[in-house]
């Protein structure tokens, strides 16, 4: 059975060491935030999620959720370890302390959710569909609704949805055929079927608030006619209590690949009463603003699935005694080897942990501008975070969710033909992140949000940010380095060029020929965040250069000896992606359809 | 009633012991430290007689560098009220400097119970409970899996080798906690936020007027040997005569 330990060394190495912790406390509202507490809440949240989340991931993996007549029920254990997770305050972290949350920084956040993510994903789906709700309806929806919904689903009482897909509709949400029909007393019937809803219906809360795209009986056709309803599945009565049912229901739940525990349901609206949220026919604006959190939230599983496997592989290599060393044993006295001596083991351990702490720098990067773009009263640096925000997005959500399939994998592939036997849970780590590949957007359609509209909009405005400052980085450190970081400043050039050059190339095809820039785009986002990871691997070696001799010796060397390999084995891929790019789309477009 | 829970920051009960180099002393540089797991049983023993109605203040007191206020405000963060730190430089006092102390913040406070761990995982020494009782002449029940206030009593039953005791107390008392007399409870997000707004306040021992002598001096700190793999006998009397004349056990 796999075990999980929270990573708080490596957490507070970024978000102390990596970035200046104090300007996160300088934002307004975050004062109180400083450090101490921090870790406080960090040890709290991690012991929590050891403890009482971690050893309830595989038993749900094998239980998955029952459904019988409409009701769905959550594996064994989740309705407890739901109440205690909201008892203690772990769904209410960053929401709005007007009703009844935290207020603390989306950079507290991401972490916390890190740590869920790696010990039970599946029940991290619960929560975190409501708080996806909850962004939407505390940006666009009225005072009346706010009021009504938002404290009990910050508290965990009531649950919230993202009811978007439809048989017929996924990554087109134009198709949408949900109705919504106005009533004389300002409501909506809404009628129409969502498939894929996760969370869509569960036993832990009393009620579950539905946010559901449908249309309006004169709406224009397509995503122009399309607006954003609240429906919760028992209405409100006056005093805030729950009261009648409201037309919703669970028609099945579906069998999956992964994430075994979190109820995917059809639900069924049968002129069920709704709100509008937002203005009308602005629907998709709203639901972008649920999404793009959820889209971050979705690369931080991909994170804390690549670290637990990470955890475990380590485990395994350590235990396993196979082989010798090549050159000479390693432990004479012994059977055989640990399993670390081998290259190849070494390369898959390496792989995992430059990807993974990697990936968690960015996370938290990306955290931080998203918590300067709430609070900053700066406009300029507000801008310049928000600029950041839309760019990253698609690179987090699509590169970190590639990364976990790769490295649980790998995980797998390290424990050999344990990793294929359930017991050892090694395999429930890649079923269970494939989804994030798919869902909140395929990864095909981060690419294309990427190149088709984050690099286009404002002439290339939301580059800036991070060219400018990975160049501002360079041209400063390649001037007065040590040997050792001169090597990766070099390195990093090379990749940087790589993706100037890309970049330069799919905005000039792109004006010509939409399909060369659509055909660029998986290999252009790889090669961005490939450059991403190397410019934050290394700040991270650098720090771990002017650290040597100040105690934990072997914490900081490991650092550099990741971001050593992550320059020698893995930033070299840019060269390889950057010809497929310049290679253009012929190859793909040529080939005769009906030949497939 | 008034409770006072004394607390000592102690190594983290999961991290590896390592030794320094030159042998004299552990190894501390930059290893995760943590509430003492006992003196984390009796702050939850007082947060569960103050939601139980029967205490309605508690106190915390520590002694050490700062870095000890972490552990006080963990145990606000889990329910107590306000913290006393006792600042020092050394973090190796000895049991009977710390049990002064701690008597002359008894004085002090005046509570009606005294609560500790019933030992510190880093020494394990087990001594300072008892040698608070005797300074300040309190009625003392140590190893407590059960406690009981009623009016100005202290039911205790305490964990003895030959199975359970229980002892009635007259308050003001010393109770020191064993490991089966609770689970302290996940801390709550908000409750770590509070913890932040409550009051700590400093005092040193010239303040407390005590002063800071040794009677104990460390000599020298070795880790235990590291275990040898057995080995197979071929018989029962192989076996025997390994245990008489390797083993010199029988």
């Amino acid at each position: 059975m796999p075990t999980y330990k929270a990573p708080l060394r490596d957490l507070q190495f970024v978000y102390k060491e990596l970035f200046d912790a104090t300007s996160l406390q300088a934002l307004p509202g975050f004062e109180e935030v400083d450090t101490d507490l921090t870790d406080t809440i960090l040890e709290e949240a991690g012991r929590f999620c050891e403890t009482v989340l971690q050893p309830l991931n595989q038993s749900g993996d094998e239980e998955g959720c029952h459904f019988n007549n409409g009701a769905v029920t959550t594996p064994k254990g989740f309705k407890a370890a739901y109440q205690a997770f909201c008892e203690n305050g772990w769904g209410a972290v960053t929401a709005d302390p007007t009703y009844g949350g935290q207020g603390l920084p989306k950079t507290i956040g991401m972490m916390v959710e890190e740590m869920i993510c790696s010990a039970n994903m599946s029940f991290g789906m619960y929560p975190g569909l409501t708080e996806g709700a909850y962004n939407a309806l505390a940006k666009f929806g009225t005072d009346e609704l706010k009021t009504t919904y938002l404290p009990k689903m910050v508290t965990g009482e009531w649950s919230g949805t993202m009811c978007l897909t439809e048989p017929h509709c996924g990554t087109d949400l134009g198709l949408v055929r949900t109705k919504a029909e106005p009533q004389s007393n300002g409501a909506y019937k809404v009628t129409g079927t969502k498939i894929f809803i996760s969370a869509g219906e569960q036993d832990l809360t009393d009620n579950i608030i539905h946010l559901v795209l449908a249309r309006t009986p004169d709406a224009p056709a397509g995503i122009k006619g399309i607006s954003l309803f609240i429906v919760p599945k028992y209405l409100v009565n006056a005093d805030g209590s729950v009261g009648a049912a409201n037309g919703v229901s669970c028609g099945s739940i579906e069998h999956k690949m992964g994430i075994k525990a979190s109820a995917t349901c059809v639900i069924n609206f049968d002129a069920a009463e709704g709100y509008l949220v937002g203005t009308l026919n602005k629907g998709m604006q709203a639901m972008f603003q649920m999404m793009n959190t959820a889209r971050l939230g979705v690369g931080i599983q991909g994170l804390g699935l690549s670290e637990v496997s990470y955890q475990n592989a380590v485990a395994y290599a350590r235990d396993r005694l196979q082989g010798r060393a090549l050159k000479a044993p390693f432990q004479p006295d012994k059977p055989a080897d640990p399993l670390f001596v081998h290259p190849d083991v070494r390369r898959m351990l390496l792989t995992m942990r430059a990807y993974t702490e990697g990936n968690r720098a960015l996370a938290i990067w990306v955290a931080r501008k998203l918590d300067e773009s709430n609070r900053a009263t700066d406009p300029k640096q507000k801008q310049s975070a928000d600029d950041f925000v839309a760019l990253m997005t698609p690179i987090v959500k699509a590169f970190m969710t590639d990364c976990a399939t790769d490295v649980t994998n790998l995980g797998v592939q390290i424990y050999g033909g344990h990793g294929f036997i359930r017991e050892w849970g090694m395999e429930q780590f890649v079923r269970d992140a494939r989804i994030t590949q798919i869902y909140e957007g395929t990864n095909g359609i981060q690419a294309l949000d990427l190149v088709g509209r984050k690099m286009a909009q404002n002439t290339g405005r939301l580059l800036r940010p991070f060219f400018h400052e990975v160049s501002e980085y360079l041209e400063q450190k390649s001037a007065d380095s040590s040997d050792e970081l001169q090597v990766m400043i070099g390195g990093l050039m090379k990749a940087f060029g790589r993706l100037q050059q890309a970049t330069g190339f799919i905005a000039q095809q792109g004006l010509k020929d939409p399909d060369e820039a659509a055909a660029a785009a998986t290999d252009y986002l790889r090669l961005f965040a490939l450059v991403a990871l190397g410019y934050l691997w290394l700040r991270m070696a650098e720090i771990a250069l002017a650290k040597q001799g100040e105690g934990e010796a072997e914490f900081y060397q490991a650092k550099l000896d990741t971001a050593q390999f992550y320059f020698a084995r893995l930033l070299p891929q840019t060269g390889a992606l950057l010809s497929a790019i310049l290679s253009g789309s012929q190859t793909l477009m040529q080939f005769n359809h009906e030949a497939f | 009633m008034k409770i006072v829970v004394a607390i000592k920051r102690v190594i983290d009960y999961s991290v590896k012991v390592r030794v320094k180099s030159d042998q004299s002393n552990v190894d501390l540089a930059n290893v995760k430290m943590a509430l003492n797991p006992f003196c984390e049983i009796a702050v939850e023993e007082a947060v569960r007689l103050k939601e139980a109605g029967k205490a309605t203040e508690i106190v915390v007191v520590t002694i050490g560098p700062k870095a000890a206020q972490d552990q006080i405000r963990a145990a606000m963060a889990m329910g107590a009220d306000r913290g006393i730190w006792v600042e020092t430089v050394d973090t190796e006092l000895d049991a009977l400097t710390v049990a002064k102390l701690l008597a002359k913040v008894v004085q002090n406070e005046q509570p009606q119970l005294v609560l500790l761990g019933k030992q510190a995982i880093d020494s394990d020494n087990n001594q300072t409970g008892q040698m608070l009782a005797a300074l300040l002449d309190y009625p003392q029940a140590t190893f407590a899996s059960k406690v009981v206030i009623e009016g100005n009593e202290a039911v205790v039953t305490r964990e003895i080798d030959g199975g359970l005791q229980t002892l009635g107390l007259t308050l003001p008392a010393i109770v020191t906690t064993d490991l089966r007399l609770n689970e302290p409870r996940y801390v709550k997000l908000p409750d770590i936020m509070k913890a932040k707004k409550k009051t700590l306040d400093a005092t040193t021992p010239e303040a407390l007027g005590v002063s800071l002598q040794k009677s104990i001096k460390l000599l020298k700190v070795e880790a235990p040997a590291e275990r040898q793999g057995g080995i197979k006998v071929e018989s029962v009397d192989a076996l025997i005569d390994c245990l008489k004349n390797k083993a010199r056990v029988i």
